[in-house]
């Protein structure tokens, strides 16, 4: 089964502790690899970088900022291919970010990992 | 009890448990063990009752589960389900699949509600109009609340599997506490209560006896055991005869359930020397008073110093304030006061009732009469219970 592994920070909390962790996020990233699990993942520039978009009565609507105000900050993604739920939550509870701030996990609608893996087959016949 | 009461007392959770287990469908399993039963009140008062109940139940219980899974196949439309699983050995029942099931039913990642809704439903065998009238909810939020249960599981993919010996203690630390959580919530209504609360005490004492006897090494497993048998020994007393609650302290002890006692003794006997939980604590506390004959006979300074381990296994304000109590008994009021202030000073159990009753007890064999007056009054107007009121009350206007 597929796993989204939303990683968010609280900026307060966090502090500058980010940048001294990029060696475990390296680490954890190297063990995601080595277990054969990542499906994809990325790390995002920071939350003063987001733009909001939304379509209203046919207008488009931009807005400076992430579209949630909240104090978490999302931080980046993984999603890794495991068994269960005990196991995603084995792997999100090493993420480097879950000390200080959180890991949302949430299973891939079965759809979607399924087209995922039809493009993959695509890919590698094209 | 007849041989199909029994059979749905002794096998039933063993029964949904296998099937369950073998369908990864907790829903699917719990109907086809229904149209399991309801085959054999159709069957077994004239063909007689099968050798082995619970094999015989199994095997039609999934049975009626691969029609309706044939069933859904054939219909246009539906994705093919790509692997039928293996059916059950006959009669072969893993053990193994009962606990598999409460730890699914309690898992960490559902809500606390679901847990125990699960629990009852699935392990215990309640119907959902009896969980709903235990908990005091409709039924129809409880119905839905079993219905997001089991989507979660199947949807997140919550495995129906048994974790490993690294991941077994944090699972099994929630199935006490939902185990626990069913005792208390019977255990609040009894005396007052409709039948249905009150009998939730026994279900959380068979569950946890379950537990234990798949489980027997699991001392905190066994503490809780001894803890539930212990606190239900004194269900006859805990209510006058005109249905008021009658303090610890003033309980007939004669009333309390000698038998119940003799067994929690003997559990917590064989705790061994494992390390010791809370559950295990608090039962040893308990048994502490049992072993006294009267209130003035129980041994304060060792019950104080149970509770100065238990409030450092599980660090509560609740802790605390019993734990000063029993400091009081044991050492005089100064060393307890001492121990209340944090407490007081912290503010989250201002609106507990036996935080102040304990504070004005203590002031007032202090010698501070005016102190214990005001948080006598206190006490009295934060407790829910009339009797316990009414006597608050006196001791407010007696210091």
């Amino acid at each position: 089964m597929q796993y989204l592994m939303l990683l968010t920070i609280d900026p307060d909390a966090a502090g500058s502790a980010e940048a001294a962790q990029r060696d475990d996020w390296s680490a954890y990233t190297q063990a995601l690899i080595e277990a054969g699990i990542v499906v994809s993942g990325a790390g995002l520039q920071g939350v003063e970088t987001a733009t909001t978009v939304q379509v209203r009565a046919g207008e488009r609507l931009l807005t400076d900022g992430p579209f949630a105000d909240t104090k978490e900050h999302l931080l980046g993604f993984y999603v890794i291919d495991v068994p269960d739920l005990d196991t995603a939550l084995d792997w999100a509870a090493k993420v480097p970010n879950v000390r200080t701030g959180s890991v949302e996990v949430r299973p891939v609608l079965p759809d979607a990992e399924a087209a995922r893996s039809d493009a993959t087959a695509a890919a590698a016949a094209g | 009890m007849t041989p199909l009461e029994r059979a749905f007392r002794e096998e039933r959770a063993q029964v949904v448990a296998t099937v369950a287990r073998r369908l990864g469908d907790l829903q699917l399993a719990e109907d086809a063990v229904s149209e399991a039963f309801a085959a054999a009140a159709a069957t077994w008062p004239s063909a007689g009752v099968p050798d082995r109940p619970g094999a015989w139940l199994t095997t039609t219980a999934w049975r009626k589960a691969l029609d309706v899974v044939r069933r859904d196949r054939s219909t246009p439309g539906n994705p093919v389900d790509p692997a039928m699983p293996p059916a059950p050995e006959p009669g072969l029942h893993r053990e193994d699949d009962l606990l598999q099931l409460v730890l699914t039913c309690c898992h960490p990642a559902l809500a606390v509600e679901a847990r125990v809704a699960l629990t009852l439903r699935h392990v215990a065998g309640l119907s959902v109009a009896e969980i709903a009238a235990g908990f005091l909810v409709p039924e129809e939020t409880m119905a839905k609340r079993l219905v997001r249960a089991r989507t979660k599981i199947r949807q997140s993919g919550i495995s129906f599997e048994l974790p490993g010996p690294e991941g077994l203690p944090e699972r099994l630390s929630s199935v006490q506490a939902v185990l626990y959580l069913v005792f208390t919530e019977g255990h609040l209504a009894s005396g007052g209560g409709p039948a249905v609360r009150t009998e939730l005490c026994e279900e959380a004492i068979w569950l946890t006896r379950q537990v234990h006897r798949l489980l027997p090494g699991d001392s905190e497993t066994t503490g809780l055991l001894a803890l539930m048998l212990f606190q239900h020994s004194r269900v006859g007393a805990r209510h006058d005869d005109a249905g008021r609650l009658v303090p610890f302290a003033d309980q007939d002890r004669s009333r309390w359930n000698a038998r119940a006692i003799t067994e929690a003794r003997a559990l917590l006997g064989t705790t061994g020397r494992g390390p010791v939980g809370p559950y295990q604590l608090q039962a040893a506390i308990a048994a502490l008073h049992a072993a006294a004959t009267t209130a003035d006979d129980v041994n304060w300074p060792r019950i104080a110093d149970l509770y100065g381990l238990l409030d450092r296994v599980a660090p509560s304000p609740v802790v605390t304030v019993n734990r000063a109590v029993a400091v009081g008994r044991a050492d005089g009021p100064r060393a307890a006061l001492a121990l209340l202030a944090p407490v007081l000073a912290d503010g989250r159990l201002d609106e507990y009732a036996p935080l102040h009753a304990a504070h004005a007890d203590l002031l007032e064999r202090a010698g501070d009469g005016p102190g214990a007056g005001t948080a006598w009054r206190r006490a009295a107007e934060l407790s829910r219970n009339p009797t316990e009121q009414a006597a608050l009350r006196r001791r407010a206007t007696s210091t």
